[in-house]
């Protein structure tokens, strides 16, 4: 494999961190100029991720070292298929996010905007740090930024409520990354004296099986980012931040750094033989599938349509833990695909919560009766991002749900197809009730805020806007897949080496 | 002559002079003071750096104080590890020394500043001293010097300072006496006092038992001056009612230099084999760390004071170097060191805050830090890095050193100590994100207008350098250790 040496990979990461800092000076005085720095960034860092796609595609790998501060830990990265997936992914949201953040932010008065969009942006560049990582050092180090950023925006409200939420977010995942994940790496650098994600993995064949266990589920404790049951509470607690970050942190970058961490972990320092030969993958199948049906369950029964759709993500992101367990190259496409798919489709659905919100100050689910009426746009996407969440074609869910049952066959896991088939339907159980209240129920209250009760009112354009894009992108994809698909083409020849 | 050749001597003899010097400039002009004082711990630290520069270009310094030679006379040896402490304890000082200007003024009348300067001159002499002597007698003046020194400087505190100061006597007393004790038993065997003669010597009387009484002698009396836990009861109280500046420079050095100490008699005095394979001491050692780092920690959960909060985390941290060292491989030994320079600049600079905190809003109480993210936003930023770095979050330099404990702990496959290591960090996760959120994320409520202000510079300068200095160390850890530590490492590891 072709190896080119680039600056690319650090200023894609860099770029956001220099925006942070031109946020932070120009401040709340000058609040166009702030906000068109956070576009500005996020177009660049945009541009700068998708400028190394034609290489990556074309089979090369882009490294940088940036710093060795000893001989073993180095801040180094490397841009592989993986990596860019995510990246791609995390970084175009970010462009349509700004926009909805602006809308969401302004639309509601909100306090400490500034401090708002300095760590969204730091927070991004962490995001991109871990998607470019080339050892499990420099992944360790963005994961801990991405943690620490994070911690004012979900604390952003100031409440006791918010405070206890940002309490619990930052002890489930910087206690367990501290008590876990650095233990596992500690010990797997002892053992093997590398981490660097390579792609059979870094043990040899001989370790103790004992030994391969205990640090596979360190690592698996150790990423709670991934949000498996049961430390996923860190999740719905999170909820309590302002919804663009919900959406694009909570839904895309967070979490998906974790399940990246987890791909990255079982793919790239573990490696499918080593875990195929003592089965582990399928016990981590096992707790995901765990996960995907409980969480779902226990979405169900939440009122408030954020923490649904918190139960709903801790559901989706075992979808591609599973994927990723089962080892196939099937099952890792799909798992890889559910990545994108599930990041456009979750990202609406909280777009659309935080419109509602923005217009009528409404959070539960029970509320939301008659509202399609008054604003048709934003329930519209509302239901096409739920049927997408499902699986229902012509929708994206659907590609990454069918290339998941394929892998599942393929890994003659049939209990994987159970598990799928009872999601979808609790996913239908609690996404179409809504859609249903939505358009055909009528108003219990009356959402209004002039005389004209059936009056059109939709959220500002700038909130508007980007829900509907992301809504028409989850049709997109399920007839354009292909482009995605040959990203992960590379990535699954590369793992498996070339079968 | 050429002064420079002689700066292993000058760096000791030039804060003694001057600490008895400082006594009659007060009673010329009393203004003078500071400046002269400020100016000799600028000399110390440029002198340091003269010394670093000489060990890592040309070995190890070896000064025959008046000509005499050893065994007879006293040598001052230096190497890499002396230069590196000798480095950190100067420019610490140094550091301080400005930082304590301002606060020093407001905690104490100004009849007593020049007592202060002189004192503080006095303690930083023995460090040196202890840190730059190859003779373990002289080592015993020196360490009586320092804990003279200090416990007066703790003594001249707030008014239980004086109580404290006097429990911290009687330990400290008691450590010293072990420790002549120790040093008497090894006189009578073997008839030297020289750390390399003796390191000739005493191989051959590995198995006796007066070997065995000193060593035991001489660990129970360092124990009990770096206050490893259960030695540590006079550490608490001293430490949280000194002046801020005081405590900033004792809790930074104090225990660094006990150490120091240990590493010297265990693997210079000693060789690693008689720690691991004559006796069981580096199994001793490491269960002692082990829990000394479980207590210090879970001790730090419950305070409400910010200084003793961060003396029991000092006494977990004293767990962890004792814990890296007595592992007996170069990981744990390589984070030890390393943990040395990282720890020192850390609980300094928490220490500083402290004292900066207390200097404007006048109270330690950790519910008394609501809000000041506003007021005090250089300050807050400074107690981020290093709170930050004491958790052990890349890349601050807290990272490195532990990670290094960890890896080292992990090879010796001493697993309850790498619980250990991990739990202390979620410890200070917990204490320092707890304080973090009330800084920035709680109102302040009702308080004097007046104090809603930034620290004056003489005190943000330094605070800012030692925050700076976390950050940068942590990217040139690996420059430190191979270029320094390396060379501190015991042959055999």
């Amino acid at each position: 494999m072709e190896t080119l040496i680039s600056l690319k990979p650090l200023l894609a990461v860099a770029v956001s961190t220099l925006g942070a800092l031109l946020i932070a000076i120009t401040g709340e005085k000058a609040r166009n100029l702030r906000e068109a720095w956070s576009i500005f960034t996020s177009l660049a860092k945009f541009s700068i991720v998708a400028s190394m796609l034609p290489d990556i595609l074309n089979g090369k790998v882009i490294e940088y070292t940036l710093i060795k501060i000893t001989p073993e830990l180095i801040i180094k990265f490397k841009v592989d298929g993986l990596g860019i997936f995510f990246a791609l992914t995390a970084s175009f949201l970010w462009i349509i996010t700004s926009f909805y953040s602006i809308g969401y932010m302004r639309g509601l008065n909100e306090h400490a905007q500034t401090r708002y969009f300095f760590y969204f942006a730091i927070a991004l560049s962490a995001t991109v740090g871990v998607a470019f990582s080339a050892n499990m050092f420099t992944a360790f180090v963005f994961y801990e930024i991405i943690t620490v950023s994070t911690f004012p925006l979900v604390a952003h409200k100031e409440t006791e409520e918010a405070k206890k939420g940002a309490r619990k977010y930052l002890t489930y995942l910087l206690g367990t990354s501290i008590a876990f994940q650095l233990t596992a790496i500690v010990i797997t650098y002892s053992i093997t004296g590398n981490l660097n994600f390579s792609s059979h993995g870094v043990f040899n064949k001989d370790i103790s099986y004992e030994l391969i266990t205990i640090i596979f589920f360190l690592y698996i404790a150790g990423i709670t980012k991934a949000a498996i049951m049961p430390l996923h509470s860190w999740l719905p607690a999170a909820m309590v931040a302002p919804t663009p970050v919900s959406a694009l942190l909570h839904a895309v970058a967070v979490v998906k750094a974790g399940v990246f961490m987890v791909i990255r972990v079982v793919l790239y320092i573990f490696g499918s033989e080593l875990l195929k030969t003592y089965n582990l993958g399928l016990v981590l199948a096992l707790v995901a599938s765990f996960t995907i049906i409980a969480a779902s369950v226990i979405a169900l029964r939440q009122d408030d349509l954020k923490l649904r759709l918190a139960y709903s993500t801790v559901s989706q992101l075992s979808y591609i833990v599973v994927g990723v367990a089962l080892l196939t190259p099937s099952s890792i496409t799909g798992s890889i695909m559910h990545i994108v798919t599930h990041a456009f489709g979750k990202i609406t659905l909280f777009f659309t919560a935080g419109a509602i919100y923005v217009v009528t100050h409404k959070t539960k689910v029970s509320e939301l009766d008659g509202i399609g009426r008054q604003m048709p746009f934003t329930m519209a996407s509302f239901t096409l991002a739920a049927l997408s969440m499902i699986g229902v074609p012509p929708l994206a869910g659907f590609i990454s749900k069918w290339y998941l049952i394929f892998g599942a066959l393929e890994a003659k896991q049939l209990f994987v197809l159970g598990v799928l088939a009872v999601s979808t339907i609790l996913n239908a159980c609690y996404f179409m009730p809504i859609v249903y209240a939505a358009f055909m129920k009528k108003q219990k209250y009356h959402i209004s805020f002039g005389d004209n009760k059936r009056e059109i009112r939709e959220a500002p354009i700038f909130v508007l806007f980007p829900l509907i894009l992301t809504a028409i992108a989850t049709v997109l994809m399920f007839f354009y897949p292909f482009f995605f698909l040959e990203i992960i083409k590379i990535i699954v020849f590369g793992v498996k080496g070339g079968n | 002559m050429n002064l420079w050749e002689h700066s292993s001597i000058l760096i000791v003899v030039t804060p003694l002079i001057a600490s008895i010097v400082n006594i009659f400039i007060s009673l010329l002009k009393r203004s003078l003071c500071y400046p002269f004082f400020v100016g000799i711990l600028g000399l110390c630290s440029l002198l340091s750096i003269d010394i670093l520069s000489v060990v890592t270009t040309s070995g190890t310094i070896r000064y025959k104080l008046g000509g005499w030679t050893p065994p007879w006379g006293i040598e001052y040896t230096v190497d890499h590890l002396n230069a590196f402490l000798i480095i950190i304890i100067s420019i610490i000082s140094f550091i301080i020394a400005i930082y304590s200007k301002e606060s020093i003024k407001k905690e104490l009348t100004k009849a007593r500043l020049p007592y202060f300067y002189s004192t503080y001159l006095l303690f930083v002499t023995g460090l040196l001293g202890i840190t730059i002597t190859g003779d373990i007698f002289n080592l015993y003046v020196f360490l009586e010097i320092a804990s003279l020194a200090g416990y007066a400087l703790i003594a001249i505190g707030e008014r239980r300072s004086v109580l404290a100061s006097f429990n911290y006597i009687i330990m400290g007393t008691v450590g010293a006496c072990f420790y002549l004790l120790g040093v008497g038993y090894i006189y009578i065997i073997t008839g030297s006092l020289n750390i390399t003669d003796l390191s000739r010597l005493l191989p051959s009387l590995y198995e006796s038992k007066v070997t065995l009484a000193a060593l035991a002698f001489v660990v129970v009396g360092i124990a009990i001056k770096i206050a490893l836990f259960p030695l540590h009861r006079w550490l608490p109280d001293s430490y949280t009612f000194a002046p801020s500046a005081v405590s900033a420079f004792a809790s930074a050095t104090m225990s660094k230099v006990g150490i120091y100490v240990l590493i010297r008699i265990f693997f210079t005095l000693f060789e690693p084999r008689f720690l691991t394979d004559i006796t069981p001491l580096s199994n001793i050692l490491i269960w002692w760390a082990t829990v000394a780092i479980f207590f210090g920690s879970i001790i730090a959960i419950g305070q409400t004071d910010f200084k003793r909060t961060l003396s029991y985390i000092l006494i977990a941290e004293v767990g962890y170097m004792v814990l890296g060292i007595s592992l007996c491989n170069k990981e744990g030994f390589i984070g030890a060191v390393l943990h040395i320079l990282n720890d020192a600049i850390m609980i300094a600079c928490l220490f500083m805050i402290a004292g900066g905190i207390f200097y404007r809003v006048g109270s330690r109480n950790l519910e008394d830090f609501k809000g000041l993210g506003k007021s005090m936003p250089i300050t807050m930023a400074a107690f981020t890095v290093a709170a930050l770095s004491m958790i052990g979050i890349p890349p601050t330099g807290g990272f490195f050193s532990k990670w290094y404990l960890i890896l080292g702990a992990t090879k010796a496959e001493q697993w309850i100590s790498v619980a250990a290591l991990v739990f202390s960090s979620l410890v200070n996760a917990f204490i320092f994100f707890k304080l973090l959120e009330k800084i920035y994320f709680s109102k302040k409520e009702v308080i004097p207008k007046h104090n809603f202000r930034e620290l004056p510079l003489s005190m943000i300068i330094p605070i800012t350098i030692m925050a700076l200095t976390i950050l940068i160390i942590g990217f040139y850890s690996g420059r430190i250790i191979s270029s320094l530590i390396r060379f501190t490492v015991p042959e055999g590891f």
